[in-house]
């Protein structure tokens, strides 16, 4: 790696703190040095990847490009994934892109570049580009726990992995974990009462995170000690939280189902894909042996390999889009329960301390003393508090998965399209080839055609469809379902 | 019947029915208008099958099931439609008229049967010969069978083949009165003699290895399609738990509940559809199978081809040697040693009236051959150009039946992505509902 002189700075000053392994980081790698950071503006670093991509310079300009397209990608999402985008005032847009992979003799670690752009005045600067790595956003959600014992933290992805089975540093799994840091930083940047969080900021902007960390590290020492120490039986828990309380275990149940089902599915669309070619094969290996057949045995094995791209399109989409949403949940389901527990315990305080007092005021008869009081209004803030987050995050579940269920029927409906479109040019190319004679060169083109993999998506089965309209005799067929799927486009 | 050969026009079944809401039982009535003067008179049908139970030869209780053939005539215009001629058949009975018309016309490529024992299936499908839904395929294969010959030019004027059709009880006996048997087991001990014919038929070499080819190709692609039936099964059926999951989950939501309980519903409709795309597609694989039993049809007439060249040879062959003997005797010259030669050396020449008589018997003799050559040589000559002309027409009736199966297969494809997307769209409006 070509970083050594900003990490020495940035690790020169901090070695007490290494020393100190956090218990979790410690299992799945050794605490860094520091993270790296560039800070928006600074050309005093230039971080390569290890393959020898060329890195672009931060500067103001890109910066701004990058505000824009934030913008854009929020505008985009703010239909579905954001409720609370139209109705709050956005003013702290943060993005997570750009992942590194750092080889050092220490470890390798990916770092991902955290952009922001806001127009807050807690922030010194407009925008801001950093890059953190995984045990930084760690660092952040642990200090929100501690700082926000009351709110709901959103969840991060899962920390360990089966080494082995999956591969740390694979493309793939770096693009899944990036998405699920993306959006544990916009959800956090989305609340209302999170956003404000200085340890946020200090993540979102500082050159420098581990002087905190230090804190954070012995901050969690303490806490743990009081969960610990919390064993009270409740006298009665309030029905809304009872209720929480099943909702979540029914919705966990339910949704480790749907994410067995999801994968099932996936694994069986894998093993039907693998026949599929193979059949594709036969049908062309028969057109060898044939005269007349020729074409129409080709034809259908081109159709059999555009149906094959379709449903490899919608599997891979499916397994990128729909799998880590629902982990995303499983996990948010954890942390939900976390915050239910901590509520407990403080009503568990409350109703000692009450206890306590009142037992005291039957003795010598004082009054109940104010810490109890307090208390109880600390009680009352936390079932506030926590009341207020499970609306919301009931609200965004159900944008999340309205809208990842709308998207699941839309992939499908998406393959069973291509793949309609492409048998339906085959009937033509049949059809054609019985009744009038076969000029071959026509043959042949729309043969390449069909078979033509489909890789621009949805836009390019417009053109495919189109095509074979306007290829055969004006069918009913083609125009209705070519109105359609423009309607189905433009429409809407 | 047999007073009129209309071979002017060539006769081909249709049995793709194009629109796939048609169920198969429509292929009865997808014949070609055109047809040989059999069908012009007469309307065959194999109605329904029906189980029965009775003893066989060997006295054991055994169930079978029988077809019903129904014939009437064919409609004249303005007449009311009579009332069908009917009578049972087993499928064995279906089998002995196939070998009878395999044995008596060597040179036609016999139209399979369906098979006996389902092959080829996927798990979901009963490999048991008393399920109902291979009865059915059976008595449309079955069905197909009839149709098929008697739209043959040549084998719709058999009379055989007529009285299969309209003698219940004395047609066995016709049949086993032909001969064909004696026939057949002479042909039998010939064919399973290793024959080498010199100088083959570079078309029927051809052919042989096509039909080999169409054989292989034709198994693998049933084996695959078998296997990826299988799969797409499971891929639909694994859709049906979303319906359960969705449906239990839909209890504990308030906004998003209706909408995921009717969405569960469609992800039922969902797996339920695949068993009637498979069934249908079941229609496809047995046109599939029609043509991969043809290829033994055409295997055999070149078989058969094999055996006329064969004879034909070794005739040609016995001639010549005569003539070798002739022209030995004629000339005294000994070229290869004999049994013949070595009699003459040790028992000295023989007297010059012996060598006459025996120059005689062998002219006589040869002329014998010369005739047997002939004659094999025209009905060689006859076979190549019946057999000739069947293929002609086979192959003719293949291209058109197998294009048509494979525009009909398009057309299940595509109402099964219609299904499918009419099943999603309407989960996809439930969904944005929630």
């Amino acid at each position: 790696m070509s970083i050594s002189a900003p990490r020495g700075l940035a690790s020169s000053g901090q070695k007490p703190i290494t020393e100190i392994l956090h218990p979790l980081s410690a299992a799945e790698e050794p605490l860094s040095p520091g993270p790296d950071v560039t800070v928006s503006g600074g050309r005093d670093k230039e971080v390569g990847l290890t393959n020898g991509t060329p890195v672009e310079t931060p500067s103001p300009a890109s910066a701004s490009v990058l505000f824009n397209r934030l913008q854009l990608d929020d505008d985009l999402d703010s239909d579905g994934r954001d409720p609370y985008a139209d109705t709050e005032t956005h003013d702290l847009f943060v993005t997570v892109d750009d992942p590194k992979k750092h080889v050092s003799t220490m470890e390798t670690y990916i770092t991902y570049r955290v952009s922001t752009k806001t127009t807050r005045i807690e922030f010194d600067l407009p925008e801001y580009s950093v890059r953190r790595r995984y045990q930084d956003f760690d660092w952040l959600r642990t200090k929100l726990e501690d700082s926000q014992p009351t709110h709901l933290i959103p969840p991060l992805p899962e920390k360990f992995v089966m080494k082995g089975v999956v591969d740390r540093f694979s493309e793939e799994f770096v693009e899944t974990r990036m998405k699920a840091l993306d959006k544990f930083l916009k959800r956090v940047a989305d609340h209302p009462v999170l956003s404000f969080n200085p340890h946020l900021n200090a993540f979102l902007s500082a050159k420098d995170l581990n002087k905190r960390q230090g804190l954070a590290l012995l901050s969690k020492v303490g806490e743990s000690v009081k969960n610990v120490a919390g064993g009270y039986k409740l006298r009665v828990r309030p029905p809304e939280f009872c209720a929480m309380g099943e909702y979540l275990d029914t919705f966990n149940q339910k949704l480790g189902t749907i994410d067995r089902i999801a994968q099932r599915i996936l694994k069986e669309q894998s093993e039907y894909l693998t026949e599929l070619r193979e059949y594709g094969t036969v049908y062309a290996s028969w057109a060898g042996s044939e005269e007349e057949l020729q074409r129409p045995l080709e034809g259908v094995a081109g159709c059999v390999t555009t149906c094959c791209g379709a449903l490899e399109d919608m599997s891979e989409n499916m397994g990128q889009d729909f799998l880590p949403v629902l982990r995303e949940y499983i996990l948010y389901i954890e942390s939900m329960k976390n915050v239910l527990r901590k509520r407990d315990q403080s009503q568990a305080e409350y109703e000692g301390r009450l206890e306590a007092a009142v037992l005291r005021k039957q003795e010598d008869r004082t009054p109940i003393p104010a810490e109890v009081e307090k208390c109880q209004d600390k009680m009352e803030c936390f079932n506030a508090d926590l009341k207020a987050d499970w609306e919301r995050w009931q609200s965004n579940k159900r944008q999340d998965f309205k809208q990842l269920l709308t998207g699941m029927a839309d992939k499908n409906v998406t393959h069973y399209e291509k793949c309609q479109a492409a048998w339906e040019s085959l009937i033509t190319l049949l059809q054609d080839k019985q009744t009038e004679d076969k000029t071959k060169s026509e043959g042949r083109r729309y043969k390449g055609h069909e078979v033509n993999p489909d890789s621009e998506g949805h836009h390019a089965d417009q053109n495919e469809r189109g095509v074979a309209a306007a290829a055969s005799k004006p069918d009913d067929t083609y125009v209705t379902v070519f109105h359609k799927s423009l309607h189905e486009v433009f429409g809407s | 019947m047999a007073d009129s050969v209309s071979s002017e026009e060539v006769a081909v079944i249709s049995n793709t029915d194009i629109t796939s809401t048609e169920s198969e039982n429509n292929i009865i009535n997808t014949m070609v208008e055109r047809g040989t003067a059999l069908l012009r008179k007469l309307e065959i049908n194999v109605a329904e099958a029906e189980k029965r139970t009775g003893k066989n030869t060997v006295n054991m209780q055994e169930t079978y099931t029988v077809y019903l053939i129904e014939i009437r005539p064919a409609e004249t215009e303005g007449g009311t439609p009579a009332a069908p001629d009917t009578l049972w058949r087993r499928y064995s009975e279906f089998e002995l008229l196939r070998t009878y018309l395999l044995v008596t016309y060597p040179y036609i490529i016999i139209p399979p049967l369906p098979e006996k024992r389902a092959e080829f299936v996927w798990h979901k499908l009963s490999a048991d010969n008393l399920d109902p839904d291979f009865v059915e395929r059976r008595r449309v294969g079955l069905e197909n069978f009839l149709l098929r010959v008697a739209s043959h030019p040549v084998l719709s004027n058999d009379k055989i083949f007529f009285l299969f059709l309209t003698e219940e009880k004395g047609w066995r006996d016709a049949v086993l009165e032909t001969g064909f048997q004696d026939k057949a087991d002479s042909r039998l001990k010939s064919l399973s003699a290793m024959f080498r014919v010199k100088n083959p038929d570079k078309r029927f070499t051809a052919l042989k290895q096509y039909s080999d080819e169409l054989n292989s190709v034709i198994s693998q692609l049933l084996r695959i399609r078998a296997r990826v039936a299988d799969r797409l099964y499971g891929v639909y059926k694994v859709h049906g738990n979303y319906g359960r999951v969705f449906s239990e989950w839909s209890a504990i939501e308030k906004e998003m509940g209706d909408g995921l309980q009717s969405a569960g519903h469609h992800m039922d409709t969902y797996a339920a559809s695949i068993d009637d795309i498979l069934e249908e597609e079941e229609h496809f694989a047995d046109q599939l199978k029609e043509y991969l039993f043809y290829t033994d049809a055409v295997r055999s007439v070149c078989r058969k081809h094999e055996l006329i060249q064969y004879e034909l040879e070794m005739a040609a062959q016995d001639l010549a040697q005569k003539k070798q003997q002739k022209e030995e005797l004629a000339t005294g010259t000994v070229r290869i040693f004999s049994l013949k030669g070595m009699t003459s050396k040790l028992f000295g020449q023989e007297s010059p009236e012996q060598k006459e008589s025996r120059l005689a018997a062998l002219e006589q003799s040869i002329q014998e051959g010369e005739e047997t050559v002939k004659e094999k040589n025209t009905e060689c000559q006859q076979f190549v150009r019946a057999a000739w002309d069947d293929i002609e027409h086979f192959k003719e009736q293949k291209d058109k039946d197998l294009r048509e199966a494979l525009i009909s297969y398009a057309i299940m494809q595509i109402s099964m992505c219609k299904k499918g997307i009419q099943v999603w769209s309407n989960a996809k409006e439930c969904f944005s509902k929630m």
